[in-house]
């Protein structure tokens, strides 16, 4: 952080270009990978650390200040970021000044929660320079006078490289931007401009709503895994990992894309493993998620893979034109040669009758499958839902019956309803709250439920109402996992109101004790699994 | 700036004091300054007075057309070398030496700030007062430390009695402005500084950190720096930047007053880059006003910590301040239990020195 503090606090004063120039030359000379590509990143606006509001530098100052001093200060500086650097107390002791890399990298895996502590530790290391770049760089207020085409031309002049073959490839670039410096000094060849990583759009299944529809065609049949669907990429020299939304979510599994060393795109379901070395359930991966960077300890925690599906692209050639039979067999090939616990195959059940098609469909649950894949076996990789091609048979969903407790008003066309159901079941003598529903009704039973609530209100805030603790919903749901988001200790997955239960009394809406039993503890049982339809089409 | 001031704990202040009797009854302000009845003299007046007792050299502090003046033999030779025949009648007084004026005893101690600078320590009728004049407690090769002595009121100074004046140190600032010629070989250097004391004390930070090439410098800084290397201060080589040969000042430090910045003098440099050495770089809107490309932290004056370390060292029955940003000063002394007061003395500038 010192040298970066440094660069700052002269950029702010130089006016002229080429003492800009030279000041950069310096610093991308002088500092070290990865912070001069993390300064860059900041320099050229890339580098967007925007974890901190300014009322949280004011807490953290107001814990520290008297506030008549603090407001006299203010007052004269003017600046609410730079009264807070001179202001700091400067304390002995804290440790070296953190490098820029500590701080980039730390933020992004710091929760929320945490991050003032981390940033009050920081400033504890810095001097009021370092404090100041800090507190710019986290606030957002980076305001030194470099464009990102004179950042892009000092790299240029620095390493006597012509600024056009940057800017190039800047599209294709990102922090800390190793690749390029390593250009930039020689020590590889220049990254190829056209050469990204790139997310191909996902091809979809329908729900299955009868059997009849699979008629006169071959099916290629899997498990529909409980993880995430994803695309790996693998190309040119990068691995990225792309949601099914084509969101970059690199960042947050580099354990699972550092275990992987092929030239390929792969569609596949993303999963984490369990103590038992098994897929473990979805709530454990759903610690992984939304994240942008993962700690160490979750990775060792949660080991992230890939279970492969299908494969689109194997060294440079796009296979998406190729039936699904083709591909399958050329992904049988590369995922056997791979060898890496970070990658497996979603093996291919073979179904000899439709019984025994609707006995697998059955056994979904129990086994912690989300249900079951249908694919064509003449299928073509097709971007989007084509009827008629892929289906997806989900497993039949639990059902409980619990009481609606709170309501909120809903958005949109809906906002003078309340129309979003907090319910809960019960724990001795109280109701808990499980889970929160806004479809499965009706707009005729909206309107009744609408005005339930407003006649048996007995508490609001704001926008929600309490009820009285009668009305039972029978609520549908996929599965159950122990949460900290409701009282009970639980929350469903995918809950929606299946039937409004006028009929029925409160007392009878069931015990969270029965709803505990429905949590799934492993995805892939320690026993090993029936084996039963378990074949390859080519063994 | 329509923030609210919180001016409360000032009046505050003022009531306290009033009740407490003591020295207020002998040393007044007045609006020539501080007046000492018994003895009969002014200290550090802003217009001309019959007797003055000066704690040292710097414009705001020292004028001509006095009297008698007394003052130490530095600051009496400073003022002699500025003012000439309009000095006054000079009397030098050693440090430390105690002399009776009226019915107040007198004794000039030494503060730091610049060559000669002195507390004045009043005594009378069992109480003692001391004039901090301007100071500060960090090391300076051309002057003597501050020593502190304890008093029922002492008067201070508050240049930067601001919290967010924390001064780094002197040596990592000059460190920045070599680092500076070495990223900037072809530039001369062009670093402000007032030519009494912050000149002197530039060079000898610059001699200490091991740079050994003649020094340039303006005309306007010529005399006090012969008058410090009278006193015994050296400063090894230094040129006069008038005349010197423009490319022979690439990448060389050219000392000059502040108000030289972006003056027609600074054709005569390659390519010039200016610093300025003053407390008042620490905020950044300030030393945007300068327009220098180089701000240097560096002060006589005491910082934010120095101040509010003199007076829990000193505990003071009283704090008086005399100027700058007092009103946080006062608060601080406040709410530590100690009663303190804003003297609003006129004449006082506050770059002056810095």
């Amino acid at each position: 952080m010192k040298p970066f503090a440094a660069l700052l606090d002269r950029l702010v004063y130089t006016p002229a270009r080429h003492g800009k120039l030279a000041l950069m030359a310096h610093y991308f000379r002088t500092v070290p990978d990865p912070d001069r590509g993390w300064g860059l990143a900041a320099l050229t606006a890339e580098l967007s650390l925007d974890f901190a509001k300014p009322a949280l530098i004011r807490n953290l100052i107001a814990d520290r200040t008297d506030p008549t001093l603090f407001a006299l200060s203010y007052d004269y500086v003017g600046d609410l970021a730079e009264t807070c650097a001179l202001l700091w107390p400067e304390r002995a002791g804290g440790g070296p000044a953190p490098r820029l890399s500590e701080i980039v990298e730390t933020l992004q895996r710091t929760s929320k929660a945490e991050t003032p502590r981390r940033i009050a530790g920081w400033l504890d290391r810095l001097d009021a320079t370092g404090r100041y770049a800090f507190l710019k760089l986290l606030t957002g207020g980076l305001r030194v006078g470099v464009s990102a085409r004179l950042a892009k031309t000092a790299l240029a002049e620095t390493f006597g490289k012509p600024v056009e073959e940057i800017e190039e490839l800047w599209p294709t670039l990102s922090p800390p931007y190793d690749s390029l410096f390593a250009w930039l000094e020689d020590r590889a060849p220049r990254p190829s401009p056209e050469a990204a990583p790139r997310f191909r759009p996902f091809m979809l299944a329908h729900a299955l709503e009868d059997q009849k529809e699979l008629a006169g065609h071959t099916w290629q049949v899997e498990w529909k895994w409980d993880g995430v669907r994803v695309q790996l990429v693998a190309e040119h020299g990068a691995k990225r990992l792309f949601s099914r939304t084509g969101d970059d979510i690199s960042g947050a599994f580099p354990d699972l894309l550092e275990g992987i060393h092929m030239d390929a795109v792969i569609d596949g379901e993303l999963l984490v493993r369990g103590a038992d070395g098994h897929a473990a359930p979805f709530n454990d991966l759903q610690q992984r998620l939304n994240r942008k960077t993962v700690t160490a300890k979750m990775m060792a925690d949660h080991p992230a893979f890939l279970r492969a599906y299908d494969l689109l692209v194997e060294n440079g050639e796009d296979v998406r034109g190729l039936p699904l039979s083709e591909r399958r067999a050329r992904l049988e090939r590369l995922v056997a040669a791979h060898k890496s616990d970070r990658l497996d195959i979603s093996e291919v059940l073979v179904i000899d009758d439709p019984a025994a098609l609707a006995r697998m469909q059955a056994e979904a649950r129990t086994l912690g499958r989300e249900g079951l894949m249908l694919k064509r076996l003449d299928s073509v990789y097709t971007a989007g839902r084509v009827k008629g091609l892929w289906y997806k048979w989900k497993r039949d969903p639990h059902t409980a019956d619990a009481v609606l407790m709170y309501a909120q008003r809903g958005h949109g066309k809906r906002s003078s309803f309340y129309s979003d159901y907090t319910f809960g079941v019960w724990r001795g003598d109280e109701l808990v709250p499980v889970g929160k529903a806004y479809f499965g009704f009706t707009d005729e039973e909206l309107r009744r439920l609408d005005r339930w609530i407003r006649d048996h209100t007995v508490q609001r805030f704001g926008p929600v109402r309490e009820v009285e603790k009668t009305l039972v919903f029978e609520v549908a749901f996929d599965s159950i996992h122990p949460s900290t988001r409701h009282k009970s200790g639980y929350a469903m997955r995918f809950p929606r109101i299946a039937r409004i239960r006028w009929d029925k009394p409160a007392v009878e809406a069931d015990r969270l004790e029965t709803l505990a039993k429905l949590v799934e503890t492993r995805a892939e049982p320690a026993e090993n699994q029936t084996g039963l339809f378990a074949r390859t089409p080519s063994s | 700036m329509a923030r609210a001031r919180p001016a409360h704990h000032i009046r505050m202040m003022h009531e306290q004091v009033k009740g407490a009797g003591g020295p207020r009854d002998w040393l007044a302000v007045t609006e020539t300054g501080l007046f000492c009845r018994p003895g009969n003299f002014h200290v550090d007046p802003s217009r001309p007075v019959a007797r003055a007792l000066i704690t040292h050299g710097h414009g705001d502090h020292a004028r001509p057309g006095h009297g008698a003046v007394l003052a130490t033999r530095e600051t009496a030779a400073i003022m002699r070398q500025r003012f000439g025949p309009d000095a006054g009648s000079l009397q030098a007084i050693a440090y430390h030496e105690e002399q009776q004026i009226g019915d107040v005893r007198v004794r000039f101690v030494p503060a730091g700030h610049i060559l000669g600078s002195a507390q004045i320590v009043l005594e009378h009728a069992g109480q003692r007062v001391v004039i901090s004049g301007d100071y500060k407690r960090r090391r300076d090769p051309t002057c003597p430390p501050f020593e502190p002595v304890a008093c029922d009121v002492f008067i201070t100074e508050a240049t930067f009695g601001l919290p967010v004046f924390r001064h780094p140190p002197p040596e990592d600032e000059i460190a920045r402005l070599l680092g500076s010629l070495r990223l900037f070989p072809e530039r001369a250097h062009l670093v402000g500084v007032y030519a009494l004391g912050k000149c002197q004390r530039v060079i000898a930070l610059l001699r200490e950190a091991g740079y050994d090439k003649p020094i340039y410098i303006h005309g306007a800084l010529k005399g006090l720096l012969e008058l410090y290397q009278i006193e015994g201060v050296s400063f090894g080589a230094l040129l006069d930047a008038t005349g010197a040969d423009k490319d022979a000042m690439q990448g060389a430090i050219v000392l000059a007053p502040p108000s030289a910045i972006g003056d027609r003098w600074t054709r005569r440099l390659p390519d010039p880059l200016a610093a300025l050495a003053s407390g008042w770089m620490r905020v950044r809107q300030r030393a945007k006003q300068h327009g220098v490309e180089l701000p240097l932290i560096i002060s006589d004056h005491a910082d934010w910590d120095e101040l509010t370390a003199t007076i829990d060292e000193l505990k003071p029955g009283q704090v008086w301040v005399t100027h700058g940003r007092e009103e946080a000063l006062v608060y601080w002394c406040n709410a530590r239990g100690i009663p303190a007061r804003a003297l609003l003395l006129t004449g006082r500038e506050e770059e002056e020195g810095e």
